[in-house]
This record gives structure tokens, C-alpha cells and sequence, in this order.
């Protein structure tokens, strides 16, 4: 019995984890590539996540078409944000670049209040809400089919970076513009590509998160906990990202189960800073962060 | 097929760095182009490449052009497409890709497919064959000389017809200049690709070049064919520093040379 709850706490802290990972994912892509950090990635993440609900409910799409014609309009809106609110800011300082992508959050936060009200909204469930056995384990298939698809997304990511041009040109321009320049890479273009595979990958992040809660518009906040995944993996690290994302919803799922008792509840809120904290007191450019390669 | 008119060239709006310079490389040639440590060496091969708009440089005055097509306000990947390519100053690898990767991206701009990507893949392995043993390893990784060859591969890979070399020899070993300008006037020979040499090692860039420029304080103050310019007591004296222990003043200052005009317009 003791592994059947150790089992199911490890599958449903895998699948917080690859939500958690997805959007540090998205953090790290535009992030590398641009030098910004983009504190809308949560929002987007619930913008898509609103974007599928509404085309299924409404459009009366079935989950699958209107799951890729969220991606679409996803891709489009954000391609649309870094050209026209972003790429404006290329050179003024941080902190303004930073205070933009702060209020694009709130804005988004905000006419999603609006257009679909603050209640909690019920996804319809694209998979059956019966449990599937596993060793002797009751889990949720979408918590299963969340790991399962956040995988195959990372095996894709892994191809596109590794093998294509385009990736190839992602991977130049983020460590060294200027130099890409240089291979005649269109960086504008690379820019615009980083912001719309990060909200492709919030999107499918979101969409997934919200196959086994619920919609509201504070969904961004699991955004609160890819932060601490992203200190913890490192914040220029793709690997890191994505293992920081998993550790930190394994830990806290486990920490809310079994130190519950003797530390109160709420433990697992705590659960993702407590590591980081550790970490970084051991290694404080995080888990895989830079190890600035030095030039022999 | 390269020429300057009267460049002129101001960062950020105040700093005037190219003080109307004019220059030429004609096709299948090298160029040697000579001058001290912020002379604006580096600025003129950024502004070949369309680099000042994004170092917040700018072009006020002056013409580049290329094959009789005015491209100073190209920008950085139209000139690549045009056949200029360039090896920045210390190298710039991308560390954090193999070797393999550095070379792939190295042909960015290309569309002719892969069969002429792989004959170019094999060729720049045979001209430098150190390259083929370390392709899987990271470019932060291998050896400063391996990082030259790779920068002057990677670009190579983009075929171009003029290639412009930011200080080849910075930081290497004497026998590693020398191996690295063999292979340079190789490629020059064989492929018939000009080059634009841009060295603070006088004697070597002049030793593969059939002409040179020397620069000082953005301006050309001399120029000529290679072998003229050595037996130049002054340039002997300040770049190939055959009287070192004399005073050294700017070469600028001197002031009885004649500057050569014939390759201006
Ligand atoms: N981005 C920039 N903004 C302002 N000034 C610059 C910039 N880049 C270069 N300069 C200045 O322009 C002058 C010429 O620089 P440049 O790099 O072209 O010289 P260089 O001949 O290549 O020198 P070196 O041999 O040291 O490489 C220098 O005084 C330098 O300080
Ligand atoms: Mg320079």
C-alpha cells in the first residue's frame, strides 16, 4: 500500500513537474535567445489554456483541432507582442524591458478576468476520468498523459535545437548575436521565433495543467513555482530548466504527503524555495547553469 | 570588386572613427590592411558587414561598394548572401556548439542543397584536416589555434568570393601564424577568393598580400604593393619594428612620406 501512494504521489509530482518545466522551458528559450526575461510566460501559458476551453466549449471543436488551432493563434499573438511591444525596447534598460513584460502579465491577467470571468472554469475532460491501474496504483490518466506528452514535446525540442537550420540558427544567435549576424541568420526573425515556441510550449503547458485542475485566471501562479525550477536548473539551461521543473514537482508533492504531519500544512507551497535555497548555497548558478566554458 | 569611397564612420552619434578612408580589393587578391590598436581596423571590416546599426554606429558619409553595387546599407545577411563574409576579431565560436554545428551554421545563407554543402564540408576538412579529429567536441573546448581554423572554416562554409580576416594571428604561436597564412593563401589560390587582411602582424600580411594599407587614426596614411611597403623605412621602423629601440612615435606624425593615391578613384 505504502508504494501504491508512492507511486501515485510520484506520477502526479511528475506532471506538476512537467508544467513546472514547461514553463521555465518557455523562460529559458526567450531568455537565451533575447536577453529578456519574460514575465508574461505564465499568462500565456493560462491565455492558451482559455484560448482551447473557449474553442471547445463555444466552437464546439473537438479537443485535438481546437488544441491545435489554439497553437496557431498562440504563435500568432505572441509573434505580434515581440514585434510590436518587445522589439521596441531592444537597448533600453533592464528594468524597463522588465516592468513591460511585468504589465503585459497584468494586462493579460486582467482582460482574461474579463472576457471569462473570475470563477473556476471546468475544462472538458479529454480523457476518461476513471483511473487506470498501474502496479496496483489508482493514477490519473491526465496526469499520465501530461508526462507522456511533455516527454514527446522534449524529444521534438531536442531534434528541432539539435538537427534543423533553424534551430541550429536559434542555438548561434543566443549565445552570441552579434557573431550571428555575421552567418547572415536573420536574428529579428530568431527573436520572433524564440517568443512564438515559447508560447507554443506554454500553451502546451497550459492546456495540459489544465486537463487535471481547472481553469482561473490565477492559474498563472503555478508560474510562482517554475520560477524556483528555474533557479534551481539555472537560468540559461534548457536540461536544467526542464529536470528543475521535475524535481521541484516530485519534492513538493512528496514533501505535502509525508512532512504534512509533523510540519503543518502548506508544506509543499514551501517545498520548491526550501530546495532552492539549498542549492544555491551550494551551487549558486544553479543545478546546469552556465559553466562559462573557458576559452583555452 | 570591394571598393571604399571616402568612408566615414561615427559611434554613438559623436565619435568620429573612419575619417574618410577609401580602399580596394580586387577580385582573387589579398589585401593586407595594417594599422595600430584602434585605428578602426575592426570598424571597417563592421561596416562591410552592415554590423554598425546594431553597435550603434553609423555610416555619414562615403559609398562601399561591391561588384559595382553600392552595399553600405545592406543589411548583415544580404551581405553574406552577396558573397562577404567575415572571421571577427578573436574568433567568436560558438562555444557552446561542436565544431560540426560552428561549420553547418557557417552555411546559414546557402540554399544550393546538400550535395554542394557536403563537397564544401569535405573541403574545408582538407584544408584543415586538424579540424576532423575534434568535430563532435565543443568549440569552447579545443585549442585556440583549432578555434582560428574553425572561424576561418565556418566561414569559408558560406562560399564567399571575398573573405575578411579580423586579426588571424591574435594570440597565436609563431608556428601556428605561419600554418594558418599557408592555408589562408591556399584558399586564396584555389578557390579564388579574395581576402581581406586585417593584421597588427605587419610582416607576415604583407608576406601573402600582394598590396596593403596602413592605417592610423581613421585614415589610410600609406599604401602600396606588399614588397614597396617593407622596404618603407617607415613603415620597417613602426610595423615591422626594425629599429625597436628607437623612440616610437605615431606613425602619423611622420611627415615626410608621400601617401600614394593611385588606388583612389
Ligand atoms: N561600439 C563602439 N562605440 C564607440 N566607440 C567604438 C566602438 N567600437 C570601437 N570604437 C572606437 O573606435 C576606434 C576604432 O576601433 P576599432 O576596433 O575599429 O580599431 P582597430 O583598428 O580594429 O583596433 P585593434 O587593432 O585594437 O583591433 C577605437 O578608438 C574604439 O575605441
Ligand atoms: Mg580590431
Amino acid at each position: 500500500m505504502a508504494l501504491q501512494i508512492l507511486l501515485q504521489l510520484i506520477v502526479t509530482g511528475l506532471a506538476w513537474g512537467s508544467v513546472y518545466a514547461l514553463i521555465a522551458l518557455g523562460f529559458v528559450l526567450i531568455f537565451k535567445a533575447t536577453d529578456i526575461f519574460n514575465f508574461a510566460q505564465p499568462e500565456l501559458m493560462m491565455l492558451g489554456a482559455y484560448l482551447s476551453f473557449t474553442l471547445i466549449t463555444a466552437l464546439k471543436l473537438p479537443f485535438l483541432p481546437a488544441f491545435l488551432v489554439t497553437l496557431v493563434l498562440m504563435t500568432v499573438i505572441s509573434s505580434l507582442l515581440e514585434m510590436m511591444v518587445i522589439r521596441p525596447l531592444v537597448g533600453e534598460p533592464v528594468l524597463a524591458v522588465i516592468m513591460v513584460t511585468l504589465g503585459l502579465a497584468n494586462v493579460i491577467r486582467g482582460m482574461t478576468g474579463l472576457i471569462w470571468g473570475y470563477e473556476e472554469l471546468q475544462f472538458p475532460k479529454p480523457f476518461s476520468a476513471q483511473p487506470i491501474m498501474l502496479f496496483g496504483a489508482a493514477i490519473n490518466q491526465a496526469e499520465i498523459f501530461t508526462i507522456l506528452a511533455t516527454a514527446l514535446l522534449l524529444v521534438v525540442f531536442f531534434i528541432f535545437f539539435k538537427y534543423s537550420r533553424a534551430g541550429l540558427s536559434m542555438r548561434a544567435t543566443a549565445e552570441d548575436t552579434s557573431t550571428a549576424f555575421l552567418m547572415g541568420i536573420n536574428v529579428k526573425r530568431v527573436f520572433t521565433a524564440s517568443w512564438a515556441i515559447a508560447s507554443v510550449v506554454a500553451t502546451i503547458a497550459g492546456v495540459l495543467l489544465a486537463t487535471f485542475t481547472y481553469l482561473e485566471p490565477i492559474m498563472g501562479h503555478a508560474g510562482l513555482k517554475a520560477l524556483p525550477a528555474l533557479i534551481l536548473g539555472g537560468m540559461d539551461s534548457v536540461v536544467g530548466a526542464i529536470l528543475g521543473g521535475l524535481i521541484i514537482g516530485v519534492a513538493e508533492n512528496l514533501a505535502g504527503f509525508y512532512l504534512e504531519q509533523y510540519l503543518g500544512g502548506g508544506i509543499n507551497e514551501i517545498t520548491a524555495y526550501v530546495i532552492v535555497l539549498i542549492v544555491m548555497m551550494v551551487r549558486p548558478y544553479g543545478l546546469f547553469g552556465t559553466k562559462e566554458i573557458e576559452r583555452v | 570588386m570591394l571598393r571604399i569611397n571616402n568612408l566615414e564612420v561615427v559611434y554613438n552619434d559623436i565619435i568620429l572613427v573612419l575619417r574618410g578612408i577609401s580602399l580596394e580589393a580586387p577580385e582573387a587578391a589579398i589585401i593586407a590592411f595594417l594599422g595600430s590598436n584602434g585605428a578602426g581596423k575592426s570598424t571597417t571590416l563592421r561596416a562591410i558587414s552592415g554590423l554598425l546599426p546594431y553597435e550603434d554606429g553609423e555610416i555619414t558619409k562615403g559609398t562601399i561598394e561591391y561588384r559595382g553595387e553600392a552595399v553600405h546599407t545592406f543589411d548583415p545577411q544580404r551581405i553574406v548572401g552577396l558573397g562577404i563574409t567575415q572571421v571577427p576579431e578573436g574568433r567568436r565560436v560558438f562555444a557552446e556548439l561542436t565544431v560540426e554545428e560552428n561549420i553547418r551554421v557557417g552555411a546559414h545563407t546557402r540554399r544550393d542543397g546538400k550535395e554542394e554543402f557536403r563537397r564544401d564540408y569535405d573541403r574545408v576538412l582538407a584544408y584543415f584536416p586538424a579540424l576532423s579529429r575534434r568535430l563532435r567536441v565543443q568549440a569552447g573546448f579545443v585549442s585556440g589555434g583549432e578555434q582560428q581554423m574553425l572561424a576561418i572554416a565556418r566561414a569559408f562554409m558560406a562560399r564567399p568570393s571575398l573573405m575578411m580576416l579580423d586579426e588571424p594571428s591574435l594570440g597565436l604561436a609563431p608556428l601556428l601564424v605561419t600554418e594558418i597564412f599557408d592555408i589562408i593563401r591556399k584558399i586564396n589560390a584555389e578557390e579564388r577568393v579574395s581576402v581581406l587582411l586585417v593584421e597588427q602582424n605587419a610582416l607576415m600580411a604583407l608576406a601573402i598580400a600582394e598590396y596593403g594599407y596602413i592605417m592610423e587614426n581613421g585614415k589610410i596614411v600609406l599604401d602600396g604593393p606588399s614588397h614597396k611597403l617593407m622596404e618603407n623605412e617607415d613603415v620597417k621602423e613602426f610595423y615591422l619594428g626594425m629599429k625597436s629601440d628607437k623612440e616610437r612615435k605615431s606613425f602619423a606624425e611622420v611627415k615626410h612620406y608621400k601617401r600614394r593615391k593611385r588606388w583612389l578613384s
